[in-house]
């Protein structure tokens, strides 16, 4: 499907997805709050079917995050990214997608770990890179750490 | 600290220990917490971590011509690929290209270095199985990439070559009858290779049958590279998304429908004579002109986002950067082969033996500096 | 009348009519043995862990000076080359181990992450800068990552040192050596 085929139907279903279309990749913009259903129709429909998530991770722009998956349907060679706006910036929180791609367990325990993203239903949620006992997420742009020798 | 206690028995009656840290199969520091009934493993739990270095926050740090010399140490096996990656991934967001003799030079190296990759990890199966004798094999094939790397690149592991817009300098006038000769004297030793491990019966026995994924699991877990390649699954960038020119390029991508060990070592061994031949195909048409493309002194990436994926020995890496149009990146992202390969780990060894946990890890061909970046 | 003869092993050979009679000192022995037998650790975290085993392999060979065989496990072996980075959550690790090995014990740090920290000094949160933070080091190798022939001369530097100890006493330098 072309990204025009995919924003039509998209929209047809999810008419709260906005789009943005400057980059490589047809980004599907969304809160986190809607992502759940929106992500399981792109798994499980035979015409999307995108099967193989390439690349989870999230950016911390200060007054929001933002969580990013890149999709690729492996039998139909058309991918996608969506974008999810966690707008708490405190206690950030979103529904785990590690029982449609199972190599989000260990990316979002990654996130989880770095950033401090809380996911829901996870089966195993805990550091994954750091020590146990390490207090802070590290990515974070309000990260501050005595230790850490900055130039 | 309370992962590393001693041995425990579990109510089940299972025994629980560690493998690693510092083990000399696990290719690095990976830490196992394994559950045995018996021999048998029940349960795997890796434990990541004792070599994060911090790359990615590094990273916000620096310049965008400076970012790449740490990517050499991430996966070092194909160091240069990643700094392919991402002096591609700055290209991309500059939206310039490099010159043809750069995109040549650039794939012959690619080449090359996935050539001894390979050739270090038949070496290192071999010693993890229990064969001493390829160990050495292997090494000596290497030395002789590893000079002519030295000789036009300036360093044998890390080397530091590609720079946004090119190479840094032109390769050395010795250059092509040196390759010409180690790819012939490589080539002849292929036979000696499967005469030593492929045909060998215990290594057979060892490896056949081991470690099982599915095509659709590989894909869940998001393998690429020859691991997910041993299961049917076609991923190989290079034809998917070429890259740098490799679209005019003649090789195949070698599939096998196996699933096990067995299938994954075919596959890695089919690789290296692949990429002898892409090699003996391009020496000799090196086109002439420059080998940079002109840049800025201090280079600034327009705001957005961009994503570059290239082939490195182990699977399918993306360098993802995300610009705000200052003169280091706000986010780097590097998606990295082995962490998505190491994920398939329990999968795949649940059921099987001490032993062939060991092959396992010998055939999904881990690098842990690029698992925990 | 006492005949020297140049032997392999520091000692004086006197010749008598069945044979001859080797005096040495005793320092000079066991060190001998000690500097010729070292035994390494088969440690190595990231890319360093590479040139030691270009070290090992036939090219660069470093069995022909004594270091034969690589143990896996601490308790067999003489000496740790820690070849990589070391970070906060492998330090613990890296502390038993050099625990758990019997004296004499050496350390070679191998490589720039081990002098100081080396590319990864600034910017990280969690690397350790320097492994002599962690364990004390008797040799230091600079290189990112020194050539194989770097850690040969390391090595027979550390062959060097341990020839000056005494077994009874403190370990003492001669001028010029």
């Amino acid at each position: 499907m072309t990204n025009e085929e995919i924003k039509q139907s998209v929209s047809a279903l999810f008419p709260a997805v906005t789009y943005d279309e400057t980059g490589e990749f047809l980004n599907l913009l969304i809160s986190s709050g809607d992502l759940r259903p929106l992500i399981e129709a792109l798994r499980k429909n035979a015409e999307y079917d995108f099967d193989f998530l390439f690349c989870l991770t999230c950016i911390d722009w200060k007054t929001h995050l933002t969580m990013v998956y890149h999709l690729l349907s492996k039998k139909h060679k058309h991918a996608i990214v969506i974008k999810a706006k966690i707008a708490d910036t405190i206690n950030p929180e979103i529904e785990t997608v590690s029982d449609l791609w199972k190599t989000a367990i260990f990316h979002e325990r990654e996130v989880y770990d770095l950033f401090g993203v809380k996911f829901l239903n996870h089966p195993d949620l805990r550091r994954l890179l750091l020590d146990e006992s390490w207090e802070g997420y590290p990515l974070r742009k309000n990260y501050v750490d005595e230790n850490m020798i900055t130039i | 600290m309370s992962l590393l206690g001693a041995p425990e028995l579990t109510e089940e009656g299972e025994f629980v220990i560690n493998i690693g840290p510092q083990h000399p199969s696990t290719h690095g520091v990976l830490h196992l917490k394994v559950w045995l009934d018996g021999e048998t493993i029940k349960k795997v739990q890796p434990h990541l971590g004792y070599i994060h270095r911090s790359i990615e926050k590094m990273s916000e740090s620096l310049s965008y011509r400076n970012f790449i010399y740490v990517t050499s140490r991430m996966d070092y096996l194909s160091a240069h690929i990643n700094n392919q990656a991402c002096a591609l991934a700055v290209e991309k967001g500059l939206q310039i290209e490099a010159p043809p003799r750069a995109q040549m030079i650039r794939i012959l190296m690619a080449e090359l270095t996935r050539l001894s990759s390979h050739q270090l990890w038949w070496g290192c199966t071999g010693l993890d199985l229990g064969a001493v004798t390829p160990f050495f094999y292997a090494f000596r094939e290497r030395e002789a990439i590893m000079e002519i790397m030295e000789e036009s690149c300036g360093a044998r592991l890390t080397q530091n070559y590609c720079v946004p817009g090119g190479v840094m300098y032109d390769v050395h006038p010795n250059f092509q009858n040196r390759v010409k000769d180690v790819i012939k004297q490589i080539k002849s030793k292929f036979k000696e290779y499967e005469e030593i491990l492929s045909g060998n019966v215990i290594f057979e026995q060892r490896t056949k049958g081991v470690g099982y994924i599915s095509a659709a699991d590989a894909v869940s877990y998001g393998c690429t590279g020859p691991t997910a390649r041993g299961s049917g699954v076609s991923c190989d960038v290079r034809k998917w998304f070429p890259y740098d020119g490799y679209e005019k390029v003649q090789f195949k991508e070698i599939l096998e429908h196996g699933g096990d060990c067995y299938a994954r070592y075919m596959v890695r061994m089919a690789e290296m004579k692949q990429s002898a031949y892409i090699i003996e195909q391009l020496i000799d048409n090196i086109p002439e002109g420059d080998f940079q493309a002109k840049t800025k002194m201090v280079l600034k990436l327009p705001k957005g986002e961009f994503y570059q994926r290239v082939e490195t020995a182990r699977g399918e890496l993306g360098v993802y950067i995300v610009s705000d149009g200052a003169a280091s990146p706000y986010r780097i992202k590097y998606r990295s082969p082995n962490f998505s390969n190491l994920s398939a780990l329990e999968h795949m060894a649940k059921g099987a033996k001490i032993g062939d946990l060991v092959a396992i890890m010998a055939t999904i061909d881990l690098v842990i500096p690029d698992v925990d970046r | 009348m006492a005949e020297t003869e140049k032997m392999i092993f520091p000692a004086q050979l006197h010749q008598t009519a069945d044979g001859g009679i080797v005096v040495s000192k005793l320092d000079e022995m066991i060190n001998w043995a000690r500097s010729n037998s070292l035994w390494p650790l088969v440690f190595g975290t990231s890319c360093c862990a590479i040139e030691m085993m270009s070290a090992a392999d036939a090219k660069y060979d470093w069995s022909r000076f004594g270091f034969e065989v690589a143990r896996a496990t601490p308790r067999q072996a003489d000496l740790i080359i820690v070849a990589g980075t070391i970070v906060m959550k492998m330090a613990p690790v890296l502390k038993r181990l050099y625990d758990q090995m019997p004296d004499p014990k050496y350390v070679i740090a191998m490589g720039a992450c081990t002098i100081s920290g080396g590319p990864f000094f600034y910017n990280t949160y969690s690397v350790v800068k320097g492994v002599d933070h962690v364990i004390p080091v008797d040799v230091y190798i600079p290189g990112c990552p020194p050539r194989p022939e770097a850690l040969l001369h390391a090595m027979i530097t550390l062959q060097e040192k341990i020839k000056h100890e005494t077994y009874f006493g403190k370990s003492k330098k001669e001028e010029g050596k």
